[in-house]
């Protein structure tokens, strides 16, 4: 078993496509770097953090993207989101059966702020022209730096995600949180309460993950599959769904305190027990209680 | 420039907007007619309940006045910071809300932001950045951070980054450099009711802010890099 939190971007690629099925586009021979990054005397990559490419996912014409969080917490510069952008409308133009993004990030990178900031909105536009065009975009998140800033928000925009209890999912990031509003607000070394408010299993819980497994890359792929005929719907009616989903979510949970009181609500019993059961477990467990 | 000023400019034919905390919305009459409104004041922080009030405004938009352009005008600091915003799944709801301007933007509405006092980081990715065409005031502030706290994050100096920033638009605050980037398309300047009537005229158009930026030189790689990507052999 191969564990999904600890491969590189490379290796989660390798694993979860059909073996050998992986083509890189603008490959590191390419050297398509940040020249901004060159510019303030910091190591540049030269994928830039970020692997696009084609490939197949069980049989079917996928392409799919990977982000390094080994560099620079796979934030997004010029480079990497213009990367994305571009594997985006090829999508449009080829019409894949879906297209996979293996999300690491801590959101925009600083030292390209501007830069990183309209590629995070540039991204944002290219998913939503192509779900409205039809291609269904899978989300997996499992990795060390988890999925926060920009790109968290482009996770939700996404037909549907994957999630492992490691994987974590928000906007601001626990420290960026207690660096400006004290510790008392959030304890970003606190872990349990990390895992609790942003891991998987909570968005899992809220239904913002459609499935939630165990941290390998084998089961990463076999929901990835499971959800490869997923039909993008950005209908009136879906979206007014929507709306009332989450505006039923602020009414039921906007009081609580803690992800515990939200479990509670739930109707799940002895909801501190959750975040120790191993993910099958926990899927069993919390089956029709889920918001 | 406050929102009631801004109104009387954009719309001298009158408006009608009702203000309600943070939040306000409602329709002004152009010279091409109608006009829907949605908008923040005082640099509102985004949360989880000034997403959801805009997302529901633009749904009840396209359900009751199909194709009426939609004005944004918001003016926010950011973000919410807060515990309970993430464990509420404010991303998500920063997506619900881009999920409906884009249902909007498929049924023909026209969508444009106007940054008239403040857009920053996530507030301004979750509002004006959606617009098919993103305008701003000459005096607005727009960023993502400022350099001291950038300096502190990234350990480049604070000299060092003052400097480059004389040259380079890649990372300090400020709209110009925006607008040298292609996310903001133009500064609206004089007759601001005017400006609004050309905004109305400009066709539906792809994302084309990177070639935008290429253009001004702001963002040289961008545009490059997504094309080559796009059509790569293989």
């Amino acid at each position: 078993m191969t564990s999904y939190y600890e491969s590189s971007a490379r290796e989660r690629l390798a694993n979860v496509l059909d073996p050998g099925s992986f083509h890189e586009f603008l490959p590191p021979t390419e050297r398509v770097i940040s020249t901004h990054l060159v510019q303030l005397e910091t190591p540049a990559a030269f994928d830039d953090g970020i692997i696009v490419g084609r490939g197949t996912l069980d049989g079917r014409p996928v392409l799919a993207a990977a982000q390094e969080g080994g560099f620079m917490g796979g934030a997004v510069g010029e480079v990497h989101g213009a990367k994305l952008v571009g594997l985006l409308e090829r999508a449009r133009d080829e019409k894949p059966a879906a297209v996979l993004l293996l999300v690491e990030s801590g959101g925009v990178r600083l030292h390209e702020a501007n830069a990183g900031l309209i590629g995070v909105s540039e991204i944002m536009r290219a998913v939503l022209a192509l779900r409205s065009a039809g291609v269904p975009v899978l989300v997996l998140d499992g990795g060390q730096f988890g999925c926060f800033g920009g790109m968290g928000i482009v996770a939700r925009l996404c037909d549907a995600i994957v999630m492992s209890e490691e994987g974590r999912l928000g906007l601001s990031g626990p420290e960026v949180i207690e660096t400006t509003c004290g510790v008392e607000e959030f304890d970003s070394r606190d872990r349990a309460l990390v895992w609790r408010t942003v891991g998987g299993k909570h968005r899992y819980l809220l239904g913002e993950a459609n499935a939630l497994v165990a941290d390998n890359v084998a089961a990463f792929r076999k929901a990835a599959i499971s959800l490869l005929d997923t039909k993008p719907d950005l209908s009136l009616e879906a979206l007014t769904e929507e709306h009332e989903k989450l505006g039923a979510r602020l009414e039921k949970f906007g009081a609580c305190r803690d992800a515990l009181d939200i479990w509670s609500a739930l109707g799940i019993e002895a909801p501190e027990g959750l975040p120790l059961l191993e993910a099958d477990a926990f899927v069993a467990k919390v089956a029709g209680r889920r918001a | 420039m406050d929102a009631k000023t801004l109104l009387e400019k954009l719309f001298p034919n009158g408006s009608e907007v009702a203000f309600d905390g943070l939040y306000f919305a409602g329709t002004g009459e152009s010279s091409h007619g109608k006009v829907a409104i949605i908008g923040s004041i005082d640099a509102a922080p985004i949360g989880v309940e000034l997403a959801f009030r805009m997302a529901g405004e633009v749904l009840r938009i396209v359900r009751d006045a199909p194709g009426r352009p939609i004005l944004l005008l918001v003016d926010t600091q950011g973000q919410r910071l807060s515990r309970r915003d993430e464990l509420l799944g404010i991303n998500g709801y920063m997506a619900h809300l881009a999920k409906c301007l884009q249902l909007a933007r498929n049924n023909g509405h026209k969508i444009i932001g106007l940054v008239y006092s403040e857009a920053v980081s996530g507030g301004f990715l979750a509002s004006s950045l959606l617009s098919d065409r993103c305008y701003a005031l000459p005096e607005s502030q727009v960023r993502v951070m400022n350099l001291p706290a950038m300096s502190r994050i990234t350990k480049i100096p604070l000299e060092r980054l003052e400097e480059l920033s004389k040259s380079s638009p890649v990372f300090a605050p400020g709209v110009k450099n925006y607008l040298k980037m292609g996310a903001v398309n133009s500064l609206w300047e004089g007759d601001l009711a005017q400006r609004l009537a050309e905004a109305l005229d400009v066709p539906p158009e792809g994302d084309s802010r990177r070639q935008w930026g290429e253009e001004r030189e702001g963002r040289k790689l961008a545009r490059g890099v997504a094309e080559r990507v796009r059509h790569a052999a293989g």
